[in-house]
């Protein structure tokens, strides 16, 4: 069991940097993946089903590549917590997906996905990979359509886009507002083919919580079956990680309630280095909470900006209905500091904005945390039937959990998590620094720097899973011995059984008086408060004196009912609260060292004269990897410095 | 009425009737709970959230069941309240069904699905895998991952898109096999068979689909559809009977082709 360190936590820079080859190559960005495949070692067909693959997670990462793997010939088991491995949160994307088609001419090319990618991040990711990114977007919606995704076309027949997230070109494909859902689908569907073939065997119900290193190199897993507690070994040849974002360490987000870090963070302990925990994305266009039962946070599409037009009361503690405050009297904030923008301006901007309005005491709504989305300009000039083609299932949407209907009364918004750009730090191929273990789609920190841009999260997703694994897989697995899988018997896997069994009945051999989610709320407050829109050194230090007390306290008061040895919701629930306790310290470590701003992390000592987001490239231009330290408050700081080759570094701009 | 000013309602007191059951073996019954201040702002789930805080509080075994989106698009959620699926409001899972529904006093119960093919596995929570081993048997159009050909070579009009996404839109609930008096699975196997159909993509394989997955459906043990239409009544994405139709027009195409 891990406590605190009664000196708190501190950080050390390591001074070698070897860890840390990305393996990205030269030459010309164009021709870097071609030429890297071109050089990789390959297996043989008659040979894949030799090797064994592990694959934790079924969203849009893992499906795609178990179904890729299995269908190459290697011999795939997926893991996944849900019932069913459709069910997997990337179904609930709703925007779309981007890709350099150019379909509409609009000046739309790989190189412009790129260089909007690599400038939306904020300067924060690596190049080669954005660009790989970029190029093989190309091919997923091809791959896609294939399938039979049923993506929304012209009377034409062919293939709609839009534009989103304030992109100037349309180069976003979208089935209704339920894209995640259908490419999930579609790669789900790919699966349950290969299920048929014998290549794959899913195991849902399975919650990964160990993974198995033998020697310095990832060799398999430990599990616990959901439905009985049967605790279970798995070997293979690599092990790759699907398993999404920690957004569920603020407990509220837009995730599904069993996202977890589990993974990621066991993973992490065995020598995996985590990648700038602290970039954290928060979406403006969320529910806000009705009281303290509330679970989770519900997203509508940030496409209601395009639209509706933002706003709070100009005087602080007006408590007027809004059809009762008249115009003048309105400040429509957005608008007023970004007048060529307006409603459009980023993710963070808009976030961060709302949040100062509330901070004033000008939130609107029973908490005072909300600002209105006003569409009753846009029903005047575009009429009801219009705004009901465009947005009918959000507004629908938002009066089932509100009661509100959204064509007579503004909606009222407030920011919420929603994605997580850190994860494990993985090279070109995908690969973490602890051999053989490959991280693939959120779960990584790959592509997106310090903010990702809207409808990109699908694209990598399945970049990541139809195309890079496929590859890099291979070529790994080329340079192991064929027919070696080492045995689930040896000490490597008893060691690790053993310390989950261990894990799991000191959980629940507390019996304390707070339940699971009392602690899951606290630290999702805290965060929220400290680590969460804005975060200045007073408070990353406050949250960092009081984590290790939280944590120490779960571990002496908590109350896990039954037993491991059956379906026990409090106890998977209390296995990754335990992890977030953890993970959370991590976050405030990486936000309190990187003293600059830069995307979705905004540290209020540097800011420019109007408040914008102030990034220092000559002092963190680099990837923060984080290496275990070995207790959870002593972290060793590893540095991938980024160099910028082809998109210059500017501050970004809005106004 | 607005939200600036909204005074909070004051909560209700509810009766829960609950199925609990161990596990898969054991025999389960109704179990009576109360819910002394339920906000109406609640969700459903989050109703049952504040109920398992207490009891685990209390030492007892909270209420097990499946949810995970909790904005109605993943299908984990499946609940019977008081004999419906997903409960009283239409097109609506019983994650996003509110508590403002119900009144200051009422009894509500709360059962897992009910149907043969999905065996519960403990309380509210069933075994859906035979959805897919439908889906495995055939819901998909065979394509290697590669290099197809461009998403555009092969125009779809728009109104045969929509028809398909109309269909695709099944989120693998399984309310519609709850919903039914024969357990039938024939609107989720209709669903996915439809919306392939639905595509130039899907025409290769359209028969040879259409006549694995029901046999499928029928060697898992669903029962036989006899028009009720429950399915649709309960589906939470509003899918048309339909498909079922185009189910059974496309077996019985392929069964006299493959004589």
């Amino acid at each position: 069991m891990d406590l605190l360190s009664p000196a708190g936590t501190r950080w050390r820079e390591s001074d070698d940097s070897s860890m840390l080859a990305s393996g990205a190559p030269g030459g010309p960005l164009a021709d870097r993946w071609d030429e890297h495949k071109f050089r990789m070692r390959l297996v043989n067909p008659a040979n894949r089903r030799r090797y064994r693959v592990l694959i934790v997670g079924s969203g849009l990462a893992g499906a795609a590549a178990a179904a890729s793997l299995g269908e190459m010939g290697y011999h795939v088991d997926v893991f996944c917590y849900q019932d069913s491995p459709r069910r997997a949160h990337s179904i609930a994307a709703q925007g779309g997906i981007n890709a350099a088609k150019n379909y509409r001419n609009d000046g739309d090319s790989v190189y412009r996905l790129f260089y909007d990618t690599v400038k939306g991040g904020d300067f924060r990711a690596r190049e080669s990979n954005v660009y790989r990114l970029a190029q093989v977007s190309v091919d997923i919606i091809d791959q896609c359509v294939a399938q039979g995704v049923p993506f929304a076309r012209e009377y034409g027949g062919l293939l709609d886009n839009r534009s989103f997230g304030g992109a100037q070109v349309s180069r976003t494909f979208y089935a209704r507002g339920q894209t995640g859902q259908q490419l999930l689908l579609g790669a789900y569907q790919a699966l349950q083919r290969q299920v048929q073939a014998g290549t794959v065997v899913v195991h849902p119900r399975h919650d990964m919580v160990e993974l198995v290193t033998i020697d310095g190199t990832a060799n398999g897993i430990v599990t616990r079956d959901m439905i009985d507690g049967t605790i279970e070994r798995w070997s293979a040849d690599v092990v790759i990680l699907a398993t999404g974002g920690y957004g569920n360490v603020f407990y509220l987000s837009t995730n599904a309630k069993g996202c977890n870090t589990t993974a990621i963070w066991r993973a992490h302990k065995k020598g995996a280095f985590f990648a700038n925990p602290c970039f954290t994305q928060i979406h403006p266009t969320c529910i806000p909470v009705s009281g303290e039962h509330q679970s989770k946070l519900t997203l509508m599409s940030e496409s209601l900006r395009n639209d509706g037009r933002i706003w709070v009361p100009q005087r602080a503690g007006d408590t007027r209905p809004p059809d009762q405050i008249p115009e003048a009297e309105r400040d429509y904030f957005l608008e007023r500091k970004y007048p060529s923008f307006g409603n459009l301006v980023p993710r963070d901007v808009a976030s961060r904005n709302a949040k100062d309005v509330c901070d004033q005491g000008r939130g609107v709504g029973p908490t005072g945390l909300g600002v209105y989305l006003d569409f009753s300009e846009a029903i005047q000039r575009l009429g009801a039937p219009t705004i009901k083609e465009r947005y009918g299932n959000l507004f629908d949407m938002y009066e089932r959990i509100t009661a509100e209907d959204p064509y007579s009364v503004p909606m009222r918004i407030f920011p919420a998590i929603h994605y997580t750009m850190g994860g494990l730090w993985v090279d070109y191929d995908l690969q973490s620094t602890i051999p053989g273990l490959f991280v693939a789609g959120e779960a990584n920190f790959s592509d997106h720097g310090a903010n990702r841009l809207g409808a990109s999260a699908l694209m990598q997703g399945l970049a990541d899973g139809y195309y890079v694994l496929p590859s890099t897989i291979g070529s790994y697995l080329a340079s192991q011995p064929m027919g070696k899988t080492p045995s689930p018997d040896g000490a490597a896997f008893t060691d690790a059984e053993a310390a989950v069994r261990s894990r799991v009945e000191s959980l629940l051999a507390v019996g304390g008086t707070r339940t699971v989610d009392s602690f899951h709320r606290e630290l999702g407050l805290l965060m929220w408060d400290h680590c969460g829109m804005a975060r200045n050194e007073a408070g990353l230090t406050e949250a960092l004196r009081r984590l290790p007390r939280l944590r120490e306290e779960f571990w002496r008061d908590v109350k896990v009912p039954g037993s491991g040895a059956m379906l026990n919701q409090s106890l998977e629930k209390a296995q990754r609260v335990a992890d977030f306790l953890e993970l959370g310290e991590l976050m405030c470590v990486d936000a309190l060292h990187r003293s600059e701003s830069c995307g979705g992390h905004f540290r209020e000592e540097s800011q420019t004269p109007d408040g914008e987001a102030r990034r220092d490239d000559e002092r963190f231009s680099y990837v923060a990897a984080w290496e275990h330290g070995g207790g959870p408050s002593d972290p060793v700081l590893h540095k991938e410095p980024l160099t910028f080759e082809h998109v210059h570094p500017t501050q970004r701009s809005y106004t | 009425m607005s939200g600036a000013d909204a005074p909070s309602r004051p909560g209700m007191r509810l009766t829960l009737k609950v199925w609990r059951q161990a596990d898969r073996q054991a025999a389960g019954r109704l179990v009576t709970y109360e819910a002394p201040d339920v906000s109406p702002d609640m969700s459903f789930l989050e109703m049952l959230d504040v109920v398992n805080e207490d009891l685990i509080l209390r030492g007892d075994d909270p209420i097990a069941f499946d949810h995970d989106c909790r904005e109605g698009i993943c299908g984990s959620c499946a609940l019977m309240v008081n004999g419906y699926a997903h409960g009283p409001r239409r097109a609506t899972t019983v994650c996003q069904l509110h508590m403002r529904e119900y009144a200051d006093g009422d009894t509500i119960y709360v059962e897992p699905w009910r149907a043969a093919s999905f065996p519960v596995l403990k309380d509210l929570v069933v075994d859906r895998g035979a959805l897919d081993r439908i889906v495995a048997a055939g819901g998909f159009i065979s394509v290697p991952t590669g290099s197809p050909p461009d998403g555009n070579a092969t125009p779809v009009p728009k109104d045969d898109a929509e028809r398909a996404m109309d269909a695709a839109a099944c989120i693998g609930c399984g309310a519609c096999v709850a919903a039914c008096p024969n357990a039938s699975a024939s609107l989720f196997t209709g669903s996915k068979l439809t919306h392939l159909a639905s595509l130039p993509q899907g025409q290769p394989e359209r028969h040879r689909r259409a006549l694995a997955m029901v046999d499928q459906m029928d060697a898992e043990g669903f029962g036989s559809c006899t028009n009720i239409g429950e399915c649709s009544a309960a589906c939470p994405k509003e899918i048309p009977m339909d498909v079922i139709a185009q189910m059974n027009a496309d077996v019985r195409r392929a069964s006299l082709r493959s004589r």
